[in-house]
């Protein structure tokens, strides 16, 4: 990355309550151009919540966000037409053909039928599947369904990918063969924001935030915070982010206190 | 042994999506049946918990066939399905009583055994089930599998979706519960999970690769296997895989793990070729392989299109 970095997501301040609850408890951070993003928390942490807020799906309580130059509270149309969205849950429309869902997508997007044709036809080369145009999304093989899922995400040429668990259950060649796409994108410009349970993917982010109780408990490099408490690797960082008793926080030295306990 | 199984095979519609798997499990093992998503797990699991019949093939659970002794067999084991499967509008007390009466027992009597995993939800007993969170309906099925004091307790992917700390912490209840005399069987897509049982099968498209204790699949990997890192991650897997002395070259945390064709072949000449793509902080060694890598060599590369 060079040294000025321009900030594609700028969240200060951000707070979402529920009733009482504060799922969101006042996020700030940035993310940069071009950089993959680690956001990663436990389950129930408030990661859904923050990304559904960043995809302009839910107004937050308070907080100032801006996502792809656009603001989130005025300008939730531009902000989804410039980002792409993808989840291991929901990507692709089993029951219609490549070809079909590549149409579907980019007319979703706005394209012109132009442009989806020029498109569809990069992306079937792109990806060797020139020959399975017209096969059934449920006739593919899992990773070539991602593989697509995540071209058919980025259709648009949005700046910005949020990836939602997108390697969830898939075996461990076609885990990898998943990261090559994401590092691909990147190096078109493209910024990433991946949520994962892998810790070892935590590893081939640029930089990962953590959650906890709805707070980012820590955000940086993986070296730095692999350095920072210690440890070897990404999953211990997470074990002791995560898991951090009062008391062996209190321990760790000044610099390294980003949480507070209450 | 508490479970035998022979030859079953199961196709759907000209799938085959359990072929020729065989293996026992041992009475109080912790066994792990470990494959990614559509490796036939599940179908498994069915046939084994007596809700799906085989093709071909038997299944003997504590000596007796599941297929002519459905009805004594389903007493004998607890089963968690992967999806939640218990009534979400029913509180959490009345879920694990109505589970209670269906095999004819009480929550009293065996309380003793899910007492570990059921304090946990215990103050939100009034809460519907469909209102808890993820964590807390998986500790609420789970108390529902064990009510019936079952010797055999299947669990389909319990970890699934599940955060490494929450993982960590099933994963400690399941030791004690097997401390507690009962036999487990449990499925996940997590490599990494595989270390934390006793024994494991490997299992990918229908086909078990290989049945043994964690540390004999390791023993029997056959490669040489070095971990490589550089100033540049991307870079370094892609300069790896074309390297023609390259076999495989797969991302591993910070670290890319290499084999190579030839045995014999040194690290210097990794060190090499690498300082002349430019490479810089250049680190080799030769490790361990975990089970990933095991997995990985043993499995076949999805087919083409």
């Amino acid at each position: 990355m060079n040294e000025q970095k321009e900030t594609i997501i700028t969240v200060k301040n951000l707070v979402k309550k529920f009733g009482n609850f504060k799922a969101n408890d006042n996020l700030s951070f940035e993310v940069f151009k071009g950089e993959i993003f680690g956001f990663l928390g436990a389950n129930g942490a408030g990661k859904t919540t923050a990304i559904k807020i960043l995809c302009g799906l839910w107004a937050p309580t308070s907080g100032e966000i801006n996502v792809a130059g656009f603001d989130i509270y005025t300008q939730t149309e531009q902000v989804k037409k410039n980002i792409g969205y993808m989840s291991q849950k929901f990507s692709l429309y089993e029951d219609i053909t490549v070809f079909e869902n590549i149409r579907l997508f980019g007319g979703i997007y706005g394209l012109s039928r132009r442009e989806i044709a020029q498109r569809a036809t990069d992306l079937m080369r792109r990806l060797d599947l020139e020959h399975s145009r017209d096969k059934l999304i449920s006739s593919l093989p899992l990773g070539w369904r991602q593989k697509l899922a995540f071209s058919v995400a980025i259709l648009h040429k949005p700046k910005l990918v949020f990836l939602d668990e997108p390697t969830g259950g898939v075996d461990p060649v076609t885990r990898r063969k998943f990261w090559d796409q994401i590092y691909e994108a990147a190096d078109r410009g493209i910024t990433v924001f991946v949520t994962t349970h892998y810790m070892d993917e935590a590893e081939y982010c640029d930089r990962v935030s953590i959650m906890v109780d709805g707070r980012i408990a820590d955000l940086d490099t993986p070296s730095a915070l692999k350095g920072k408490y210690r440890v070897k690797n990404m999953n211990e960082v997470f074990l002791k982010i995560a898991r951090i008793k009062p008391d062996e926080y209190n321990k760790l030295e000044p610099i390294y206190k980003v949480r507070k306990f209450k | 042994m508490a479970l035998n199984i022979n030859n079953i095979n199961k196709s759907f519609e000209g799938l085959q999506a359990l072929n020729d798997i065989t293996f026992s499990v041992r009475e109080g093992e912790l066994f792990g049946l470990i494959g990614p998503d559509g490796s036939g797990k599940t179908t498994l699991f069915r046939v084994i918990t007596t809700l799906l019949l085989p093709d071909r093939g038997e299944v003997n659970l504590f000596g007796l066939d599941v297929l002519k002794n459905y009805k004594k067999v389903r007493q004998l084991v607890g089963y968690m399905a992967g999806r939640f499967s218990l009534y979400h509008d029913l509180t959490v007390e009345e879920n694990l009583k109505f589970y209670a009466t269906v095999f004819g027992t009480t929550v009293e009597e065996n309380y003793d055994l899910i007492k570990d995993v059921y304090c946990q939800i215990e103050p939100f007993k009034t809460r519907k089930a469909g209102k808890l969170s993820g964590g807390m309906k998986q500790k609420l099925a789970l108390s529902c599998a064990l009510i019936h004091k079952p010797r055999l307790l299947v669990l389909d992917e319990p970890t699934t979706g599940v955060d490494a700390v929450s993982r960590k912490e099933f994963w400690d209840m399941l030791k004690r519960l097997q401390k507690k005399g009962i036999t487990i069987l449990v499925s996940t897509p997590y490599m990494d999970e595989a270390s934390l049982c006793d024994r494991v099968g490997l299992i990918q498209k229908g086909n078990l690769l290989s049945v043994n204790k964690p540390e004999n699949i390791i023993a029997e990997y056959q490669r040489e296997l070095l971990s490589v890192s550089s100033d540049n991650l991307y870079k370094l897997v892609n300069d790896l895989r074309n390297d023609e002395d390259t076999h495989s070259a797969f991302l591993f945390g910070h670290s890319v793990h290499l084999t190579r064709k030839d045995r014999q072949a040194s690290a210097k000449q990794v060190i090499k070729y690498l300082k002349d793509k430019g490479h810089e902080r250049i680190y080799v060694k030769v490790i361990k392989p975990e089970i990933e890598d095991c997995f990985m060599d043993l499995m076949h590369e999805e087919d083409e299109i």
